[in-house]
């Protein structure tokens, strides 16, 4: 009896120090990473290196301006074609899609979610790129388009799924049509989940690289217009970590700490959003 | 087409002046199951008609063929039809969210608009049916609060979220917002259901003055509550109108043996 509640005793601790084990190793690479990149990339950080080009070799590696206006400028045009096309599949889904074409709908969105962002590249490459006849900043948008979508869509419809059935009926009651209860008073009542969901998807599309590769090309000139190639900040680490030359390589690692920064930043905005006032 | 509904109103009017809403022949299915056989049924202008049964006989599927919300269910289907003033509410050239319009709701569970204050719930109807050109929003706003008898318990508070009342003044504010439109008769489904007897007592003392200005139709599982606000009272057992007539008449004298034992409580 005694040694069976020993052994059981035993057991438990067992677990928990397996347990214990596993979130260590989930979180010392992570860590690990984290220190390495703000060791190595806080030392770059300056108003020259925030603001200005790439320098010239030998002299001075300059600064990661153009990236970060590249991704800035990216994220924005992302945001702009990705966030309205997200949100409107997304109330289809949730509010009219009670039919077959829906659930196929619905069943693709889910494949894309998963999609391998490299081929989202090569789409982009092959669709926007090709046509155009130059990589451009405009198929990058429309590439990170391709991934934020389906996220959103994703997201959108499970905010509005959770609004109870009773506050469209409120609505409908009243005589308001169907679109004018979607607009007024679901999303309305969803606002908290949908701020939330589209801030984590854009986060997430701020640190794709390889889609970024076959569309917008990268370069060291500030922006030189929508039909033109660009610099961003996760095609700037890529090229930088490649170079023999010390200096890029510090100036990657610089230009880590600042994309860890943005999205960083935007986790921060999901806290504010899903607690502050915009609760509902 | 203003003129052309008045006259309409008027011959129909003529024919039967008190018959504000009736039923004729009418079924309800919810996929294959029907919920309602061939209910035929009179609710009279300015009075208030009182719908009781046992749970899951069809109550509210009824009331909610009175201003096609029966219909946003999926799988329902219904047949026969409702005359609203003598005209058929499921006519081909009706639109449904007119009805709605004509014929308010107030639902069993108290559900004002949750991201709306007080005030923007009362006004909500006309806000999101445009129909707020023209009229004073301040005005209704009070006006209806006032008849909703809330006015007193809220009027510094308008701003606050309309879900930060208590249960009842919640329902009250539901009350206040279907009267806001100015329906001609106004839907109630077990609206004192989930409020303690003091928010329930305000409620009923309520619905007996809306029918000074509406036509009052209103579900219940409570036969006290029936025996006390309505004029009229249809029972309805497993889908069919049992018995129906003066509330009187059903409670003292009931021609129907299951509607008796009903209401000296041998089943429900
Ligand atoms: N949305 C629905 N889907 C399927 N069946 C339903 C639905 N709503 C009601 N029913 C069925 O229809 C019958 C009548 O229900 P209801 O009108 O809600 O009864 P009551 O209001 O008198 O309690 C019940 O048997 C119920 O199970
Ligand atoms: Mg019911």
């Amino acid at each position: 009896m005694i040694n069976n509640y020993a052994f059981r005793k035993f057991k438990n601790r067992l677990f928990f120090v397996l347990c214990l084990a596993c979130v260590v190793i989930a979180i010392v690479p992570l860590l690990s990473i984290l220190y390495e990149v703000i060791a190595r990339g806080a030392p770059q950080l300056s108003w020259e290196f925030l603001t200005q080009g790439p320098g010239t070799i030998g002299v001075s590696a300059g600064g990661i301006g153009p990236a970060i206006q590249g991704s800035l400028i990216l994220i924005g045009l992302t945001s702009l074609i990705g966030i309205p096309v997200g949100i409107l599949s997304g109330v289809y889904l949730a509010e009219f899609g009670n039919n077959r074409y829906a659930s196929a709908m619905r069943t693709v969105n889910d494949v894309l979610t998963e999609f391998p962002s490299i081929i989202v590249g090569i789409t982009a490459f092959s669709v926007v790129v090709l046509t155009m006849g130059s990589f451009s900043a405009i198929a990058g948008a429309v590439a990170l388009s391709f991934i934020l979508i389906p996220v959103v869509a994703r997201t959108t419809e499970e905010s509005l799924k959770l609004v109870p059935n009773s506050v469209r009926e409120a609505s409908l009651a009243l005589g308001a049509h169907k679109w004018r209860t979607t607009l007024s008073v679901v999303l309305p009542a969803a606002k908290s989940g949908l701020v939330t969901g589209t801030l984590l998807a854009v986060a997430r599309i701020a640190g794709e690289t390889a889609p970024l590769i076959m569309t917008v090309l990268g370069n060291t000139y500030f922006f030189q217009g929508f039909g033109q190639p660009m610099d961003a900040l996760p095609l700037r680490i890529w090229r930088n970590a490649l170079q023999p030359y010390p200096e890029l390589q510090a100036q990657g690692w610089g230009a880590a700490l600042v994309l860890i920064l943005i999205v960083l930043a935007l986790n921060i905005g999901v806290r504010l959003a899903s607690r502050g006032r915009f609760r509902k | 087409m203003n003129s052309k509904e008045n006259t309409e109103k008027s011959y129909t009017e003529q024919m039967r002046p008190d018959v504000k809403m009736q039923s004729i022949g009418l079924n309800a299915w919810f996929g294959q199951k029907q919920a309602l056989k061939d209910i035929n049924l009179t609710v009279k202008a300015n009075a208030v008609t009182a719908i009781i049964g046992p749970s899951g006989c069809g109550k509210s599927t009824f009331i909610r063929t009175l201003n096609r919300m029966h219909e946003l269910v999926p799988t329902a289907k219904m047949s026969g039809q409702v005359l609203l003033d003598g005209k058929d509410i499921y006519a081909d050239e009706v639109d449904p969210v007119q009805i709605r319009r004509r014929v308010g709701m107030v639902f069993q569970k108290p559900n004002p608009f949750p991201t709306m204050s007080i005030y923007d719930n009362v006004a909500a109807g006309l806000k999101l049916t445009g129909a707020k050109k023209g009229k004073n929003l301040d005005e209704v706003v009070k006006r209806s609060l006032e008849q909703a008898t809330l006015w007193e318990e809220v009027k510094d508070d308008l701003k606050k979220p309309g879900t930060s009342i208590s249960g009842g003044q919640q329902q009250r504010l539901c009350i206040a917002r279907a009267i806001a439109l100015q329906p001609e008769v106004i839907l109630m489904d077990e609206p004192c259901s989930a409020l303690d007897p003091i928010a329930t007592a305000k409620i009923e003392e309520l619905i007996v003055n809306l029918k000074n200005d509406y036509t009052v139709v209103i579900v219940t599982h409570s036969m006290q509550q029936a025996a006390r606000v309505s004029d009229f009272t249809a029972f309805m057992y497993l889908g069919q109108l049992v018995e129906f007539g003066e509330t009187s008449g059903v409670f003292e004298n009931p021609k129907n043996e299951l509607t008796e034992k009903y209401i000296t409580g041998k089943f429900g």
